[in-house]
Parts: structure tokens; sequence; C-alpha cells
């Protein structure tokens, strides 16, 4: 449905996207995730035809976003992160001339208003002014007037930003139920958000892909490997760090150890293990053959947000990425 | 075409909606009436004066109070006009809605067209006020009505080509206030370029006064339709459409 290709927006001074490929397909629900300034709103630019790319393609529909915008633009419905709301307008006067604006036929007008501020659950407010509602309302309006026509494709700008977390859990609730309808883009930086919503996620980082793989996929390669915590005490007096830390990558599947800190005589350690490896029980073992006193041991386990920190923070891919 | 309409209806709902169509309204009623009075009174006091009631001739309505007010209001017009132009794609601009029509399957020039139209209507009902006053004289004279309705078109063509600047200046800000000034500078600038034929009489200086949009007018409130005028409105108009839509092109280029 989807189709982008080496996308790269230069603005004046500084690449905003560089040469980002991915593709999405009909149906799917996909996550744009990034830190800010990462490049999410530029690409979803692009992809709207409301920025031409500096070079590389970007298709929706099959159709080109320079050649044929027209009809890229009758089958997308954005909404950028302020919802592109006129104060001054009625809810419902704005859905209409929202539809009149993306040819949503004259005698389908009136009903299709209806069904989506029903579905948009702003049914309640239809006349009121625009100005006058509440943040989560007018992103619920926005909403509703970017499904008027129907579009084959969904663009959604941080959708959530700025609403409380009821609002939030609502909008996000109703994105998911348009997921059957319509292929959606949904950007973000808050990662429990894409965790429950989104199939498939696509991670960038000033502008270049860093990821893109099936929610599913990302987390096993990234959560296959354990995460533990280790907090060590010597019996007698204090402990040397290095051969404690030493001694703890020898043990058979631990790929990496990281001294944390040091609470008084204890130290601190985050033992990472190789994939599918548990290496717990080695650790304990360890320990207490070396005379020490194991003091806490657990799984840290990796939590999106530190996968999305590992794959964001440092400039190369790490492993499997496009 | 229906997208013209379209963003042409928003923009006047827009206006009306909020103060600014009503308080552009008094504001042009007040000074107009202020005029009209001035030119009426004036009108009264000579008529009677014994000196013109020897000329054996009465005075013309049309020449001594529609005329002189006509030109009044082809000047008030430059001050009006930098009000209605500044919010056009300035606020669209700084709110964001901009995002709304640019990516709606609608041309930039329907865009464009749809406002600067709805710009126009918004000033022709502010110009209509002034109908009010005029009935009045012929209600107790009797003043011819074409060159009225001429008078009155080429305001409507001055407005015109005015709005369309203003509409290109608009474009080029995200700052209504800037949007304003911007315009106004070049409508004061437009209208006392025609005082440099007082004393220039080289080529440059007619070329100069040439461009002056008020000097244009003066036929029309003459009751004359020059094609010369009809022609310099038309381009010019022309001319502020084409220049809005080259920059709002820039704008997705540049972003």
């Amino acid at each position: 449905m989807i189709k982008v290709e080496g996308l790269t927006k230069r603005y004046a001074r500084n690449v905003a996207v560089n040469n980002i490929s991915f593709e999405v397909e009909k149906g799917q629900i996909v996550g744009f995730l990034g830190p800010n300034g990462a490049g999410k709103t530029t690409t979803m630019r692009v992809l709207t035809c409301f920025l031409p790319p500096t070079d590389g393609r970007a298709e929706v529909a099959g159709f080109d976003v320079i050649e044929k915008p027209m009809e890229v633009k009758r089958r997308i419905g954005y909404l950028p992160e302020t919802p592109p709301v006129y104060p001054e307008m009625e809810v419902v006067e704005y859905v209409e001339f929202v539809g009149r604006l993306k040819g949503v036929p004259k005698n389908e007008l009136t009903r299709r208003v209806d069904e989506v501020c029903d579905r948009c659950n702003v049914g309640d407010v239809k006349t009121r002014l625009i100005g006058k509602l509440s943040k989560g309302y007018r992103q619920r309006v926005g909403l509703a007037s970017a499904i008027i026509h129907n579009p084959d494709v969904l663009i959604l700008d941080e959708p959530t930003a700025g609403l409380d977390p009821e609002q939030r859990k609502e909008t996000l609730g109703l994105i998911k139920e348009l997921a059957g309808e319509h292929t959606i883009i949904l950007s973000t930086h808050i990662l429990p958000e894409v965790e429950q919503t989104c199939e498939k996620v696509i991670i960038i980082s000033r502008g270049k892909l860093v990821a893109t793989d099936t929610m599913a996929n990302l987390n096993s390669r990234l959560r296959g490997a354990e995460l533990v915590s280790v907090e060590v005490e010597g019996r007698s007096g204090s402990l040397n760090r290095d051969s404690v830390q030493q001694r703890l990558e020898q043990i058979p599947g631990v790929s990496k150890v990281t001294y944390r800190e040091a609470r008084q005589d204890r130290l601190l350690f985050h033992v990472e293990s190789m994939q599918g490896k548990t290496v717990r029980p080695d650790i304990a073992r360890c320990i207490v053959q070396a005379d020490w006193n194991l003091i806490e041991l657990h799984t840290a386990g990796l939590s999106l947000e530190e996968i999305f920190l590992q794959l964001t923070s440092s400039d190369k891919p790490t492993g499997g990425a496009q | 075409m229906t997208n013209i309409w379209i963003i042409c209806r928003k923009e006047l709902k827009g206006y009306f909606a909020s103060p600014i169509a009503y308080g552009l309204m008094a504001f042009f009623a007040l000074i107009f009436g202020y005029f009209f009075y001035a030119a009426v009174a004036i009108f009264v006091l000579r008529s009677t004066d014994p000196m013109m009631m020897q000329r054996g001739m009465p005075m013309d309505v049309n020449e001594w109070v529609v005329r002189p007010v006509m030109m009044n209001v082809s000047v008030i017009g430059l001050f009006i006009i930098p009000m209605i132009t500044m919010r056009l794609f300035a606020e669209e601009k700084k709110t964001g809605t901009i995002e709304l029509l640019a990516t709606s399957p609608v041309e930039d020039i329907e865009i464009i067209v749809g406002k600067w139209l709805a710009a126009v209507l918004l000033y022709g009902s502010i110009l209509l006020l002034s109908s009010v006053n005029l009935a009045v004289l012929f209600l107790y004279g009797s003043p011819e009505w074409k060159p009225i309705f001429v008078a009155y078109l080429g305001l409507l063509l001055q407005g015109a080509c005015l709005l369309a600047i203003g509409t290109f200046i608009s474009n080029c800000t995200k700052n209504q206030i800037i949007a304003g000034a911007g315009t106004f500078a070049i409508c004061l600038l437009l209208w006392v370029l025609s005082w440099v034929s007082a004393y220039e009489t080289s080529t440059m200086g007619k070329v100069i006064a040439y461009l002056s949009v008020t000097d244009h007018f003066e036929n029309f409130s003459k009751g004359v339709i020059d094609t010369r005028d009809v022609v310099y409105y038309a381009s010019l108009t022309f001319f502020g459409l084409f220049l809005t839509s080259r920059s709002m092109e820039s704008l997705r280029w540049r972003a």
C-alpha cells in the first residue's frame, strides 16, 4: 500500500530524512517510532504530498507522490500533530467542509458526517464551536475529518500527544478499530502505545532507518537475550571490581557484563546473556564458588524503552536491521 | 470550480463568524458617511451661492458629490484592503490548517482564487453599504445612475487588484501583522506614485505615474470606462495571483 524507496529530504542546512526505505502492506497498522526531531513528521509530510522529497521515491496505493499527487491525496487521510481545525467553525460544519474538500459526493455527505462523528465519539458536541472544545475533543474531530472520505491510508502524526491517559486509551482504541478498513501509519515516541496497537514498527533516528520489523519479531529478537542484575559483596573486606567482572564474563552464555555502581561494599553489575540462554543459575553458582556473598540476583529484562534507546542512541544499526 | 467555491464559502463564513467583517463595515460606513456629508454640505452651500446662481446652469450632483466621494472611497479602500487580506494565508500558516488544504485533493490555484474571491466579495459588500447614502441623492435630486455604476465597477476592479497583492503578501508570512503592514505599505506606495507626475515629466515619470492605482480610477469616477485602465487592473490582479501561486509552490520546496 505504501512504498518508500531511498527517501531523502534535505532542508537548507540539515538532512531531515536520510535514505529511508520501507513498505507497508494493506490493512497493516504500523508504528513509526523515533525520538523528537528524528524525521517522523517530515516523512509523513512527504507521504501526504505536503512536501516533495529531495531524493528517492514514495508511492501510496500505487501512485507516486510527485507524479500523481491528486490521486495520492484522494486516498490519504492525514491528521497532523496539531489537528488542523478552524476554531470559528462548528464541529459538523468543519467535518462537512473537509468532506467537500476531499470530494465526498453531495448526496452522501450528511450520512458520512453523521457516521464519522458517531464513530469518533463527537456526536454530542456536533453543534459546538471547535474553539470551545478541549484538546481531546479537537483531536477526535481531527480524526473524524481524516476518515470522512474513507481513505485507503490513514496517516496519524502523534495522535495521542497532549491527551490525558483516559483520552489516550480511547483514541488508541479507536485507531485500533479503524485498522481493519484502513492501512494506518501512526507516529509516536511513546512506546507502550506502539506495543498495544501496532503490528509492525519502523524505528528511525536522526533521519536514518534503525529498524523495521514486526512487533513480535522485535520483541523476541531483543528480549530473547536476558538481562540480569547482580549484586555482590565480599565476605571479608571490599571486592576488586575487575576481578568480579572477569569472573562473570567467563561464565558460558554471557555476552556482556557492565559495572553499574557501588553501594557501600556491594557492587552492582548488569549481565546480558546471549540469545536464548539462561544464565542465572550459572551466575549464582559462580559467585558462591568464588566465596562471595550473593546479595541480589534478578532479571532486569529489556523493556521496549531500553530497546528503543539502544537502537536510537547509536548511529549504526543494530543486528538484523535493514 | 466547485473547489474554488468550497474554499470561498469557508472564507466568507470565517469573515462573518468573526468581528472582522462587521468591524470593517462599521469603519467604512463611518468614514464614508463623513465624506458624503461633507460633499453634500459643500454642494448645498455652493448651490445657494449667488456667484454660482449667476452661471444660470444648475450644479451637477454627479460632478459635485458622487465623483469626489468616489475618489475618497478609492483611498479609504487602501486602508480596508490590508485588513481583509492579512489573515487569508498568514493565519492558516500559523495555526497549521494550511496542511489540511495542501494535503486535500485541491489545486493550489483553486485555494488561492477561492480565498481571493472571498476577499473580493467581502470588499464588494462593504462598498455596497455606501449605496444607502447614495440612495438619498436619488430621493432629493436626480443624479445619473450610469456614472455611479461605472464608479462602483472601478472601485471593485481596483479592490480586486489590491486584494490580489494582499493575498500574495499574506502568503509570504506567518505573521498577520506583518502581512497587514506590508500590504498597507504597498497600497500606499501604489497610491502616492501618482504624485510623481506633478513634478516629473520625463518618460520615467510617466511610467511611474502609470503604475499608480488611484490614477487609473479617475476615469471610472467620471463615468468613463477606458480599456487601458481595465487592462491595468486586470493585469495587476493576474500578477498578484500568479505571485501567490509561485509563493505557495516555493513554500513546499523550502518548507
